[in-house]
């Protein structure tokens, strides 16, 4: 029912874990079986991920497009980050069982909500360094 | 790699014995046991014979053995059947919350139709009592159909003492017994069954073939029109290989079943004695012993169970969930939410079913594969803080 990429990902997830130092943090959740997805950025200042990291609770597709999807964003900038879409993910694992696509949108919407997070605490700082 | 199957509630293997039987009806004797000649009579005695075996296998006659496609198409001629025929009587069925979707559906279908249904919730174990049921009987009640025994947690309910009040109340009593039969002995009169449904290849016979128990006096129309064939309660030619596979499997099932249960039982008590030593934060889910002596349900906490069944394959053990990522509708286990247990629990959820081959190495080897599942994906769960 797996690619062989899939099951490369799932026996060998890439990024996995909570990093060092992350400047962004996103968790979302599946509301079509309920599994949760983590993501974790740290960003330098040119604006480039840097390291990433992933945890996630749920099938072996949700799994696999974490780690893909960890892989697709890291050295790249938050702005690049922000156009990978599902699609691009499910082709990058050589495809998706039809009912497992929604586990792909997990992926992309925890690499945006962690963009997110990087540049409202980005914008807090600067409120706070304006403030200084 | 060193490959164990414990998913028999799913299917179990065809053994060589039942093969054996089998042949001989795929190649020399093939004729239509419909039909008058040699050929024909030759089939038909066959079928007599497995016919025969099954009732004896629970304390039936053979008459009251109607040969089908499998468990579910018993479940639907059963329920349709009973519900088709004594609607004047009344249109209310008792079920329960944690039946097989065979049974399920079917009361939903006739939901549609005008009937009315009472889906008895389960504690916790997954039992109803009797007294849930003597509760819910209405004098529109014309049918309680509850499972034998259930087909996830494999917790076992109360059929003797549920079918001595159907008599008494004069409704009719179906069981889905197509997890226990061959594992559980099963006498219907003794235990006031008006209809079981059974299907061989649960207990090691072919796919395709069941057979539904009507008690004599009983009618149940068919559900398939088109021919005289199980004395006009089921149409169509007769499936001679399966039918045979069936009657030696049910035979063989039965024979030593005891002893092959006590020694199924030995295996799953390790299993559930010994994951919770290894593993922290699990739930054995179904009852603790009113259970299916080939069994095993538990929830890992924090993690998914399609992960844990991926893993586990990859480490060359088959099992099941009742995920909601493994399931076609991504909705968790009707079963283990009627429980009580929350999605995230039922997300979590193993269940490994033995069989009589299984070995105690076979045991021991998912007792050291299982740890190691559950620590990598709990190392991946944003859930786990442990
Ligand atoms: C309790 C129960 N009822 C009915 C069925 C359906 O049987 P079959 O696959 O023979 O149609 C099954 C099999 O999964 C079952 O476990
Ligand atoms: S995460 Fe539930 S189906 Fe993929």
């Amino acid at each position: 029912m797996y690619t062989e990429k899939v099951l490369d990902h799932f026996q060998h997830p890439r990024n996995m874990g909570e990093i060092e130092g992350y400047n962004g943090m996103g968790m979302v959740g599946n509301a079509k079986c309920g599994d949760i997805m983590q993501m974790f950025i740290r960003v330098n200042d040119e604006g480039i991920i840097e390291d990433v990291g992933f945890k996630t609770f749920g099938c072996g597709a949700a799994v696999a497009t974490s780690s893909m999807a960890t892989e697709m964003i890291k050295g790249k900038s938050v702005d690049e980050a922000l156009q990978l879409s599902n699609a691009a993910v499910v082709e990058a694992l050589e495809g998706l069982p039809p009912v497992k696509i929604h586990c792909s949108v997990l992926a992309e919407e925890a690499v945006k909500a962690a963009v997110e997070d990087y540049r409202k605490r980005m914008a807090e700082k600067k409120e706070s360094e304006n403030k200084d | 790699m060193k490959r164990v199957y414990l998913d028999n509630a799913a299917t179990t293997k065809l053994i060589p014995e039942v093969l054996e039987a089998m042949m001989p009806y795929m190649t020399e004797i093939y004729g239509n046991p419909s039909s008058p000649h040699y050929f024909g009579q030759q089939s038909g005695m066959a079928v007599d014979k497995a016919r025969q075996q099954v009732a004896d296998a629970i304390g039936a006659e053979a008459g009251e053995i109607i040969f089908t496609s499998g468990g579910s198409e018993a479940d639907n001629t059963a329920i349709r059947g009973i519900a088709e025929r004594y609607a004047k009587k009344g249109k209310h069925i008792i079920t329960t919350a944690v039946e097989h979707h065979a049974v399920l559906h079917t009361c939903q279908y006739l939901e549609k139709h005008g009937y009315e249904v009472t889906y008895l919730p389960v504690d916790e174990y997954g039992l109803v009592t009797v007294d849930q049921v003597r509760e819910a009987i209405r004098p529109d009640t014309i049918l309680v159909t509850i499972m034998f025994a259930n087909n996830e947690v494999g917790t076992i309910m109360p059929i003797p003492e549920i079918g001595a009040l159907c008599r008494e109340k004069g409704i009719f009593f179906h069981t889905d017994a197509v997890q226990a039969v061959g594992h559980v002995r099963i006498d219907v009169k003794e235990m006031n069954i008006d209809m079981l449904s059974m299907s061989a290849h649960k207990f090691h016979g072919p796919k395709g073939i069941g057979a539904l128990y009507v008690r004599k006096g009983i009618i149940v129309p068919p559900l398939i029109y088109g021919g005289a064939q199980e004395r006009n309660r089921r149409a169509g030619t007769e499936n001679v290989p399966g039918i045979v596979g069936m009657g030696r499997a049910i035979e063989l099932a039965c024979e030593n079943l005891d002893e092959k249960a006590a020694k199924m039982m030995l295996l799953r008590d390790k299993l559930i004695r010994e994951i919770p030593a290894r593993i922290p934060e699990v739930k054995l889910n179904g009852h603790p012993t009113k259970r299916l002596p080939n069994n095993v349900n538990y929830s890992i906490k924090y993690i998914e169970g399609e992960s844990i069944l991926l893993m586990l394959d990859l480490n060359g053990i088959a099992a099941s969930s009742g995920s909601a990522c493994t399931s076609g509708s991504l909705d968790p286990s009707h079963v283990l939410l009627a429980m009580g247990l929350t999605h995230e629990v039922a997300h979590g959820s193993v269940r490994m079913t033995l069989c009589d081959e299984t070995t105690e190495e076979d045991i021991d080897y998912v007792l050291e594969v299982l740890p190691k599942v559950a620590e990598r994906l709990r190392k991946m769960s944003p859930l786990y803080h442990g």
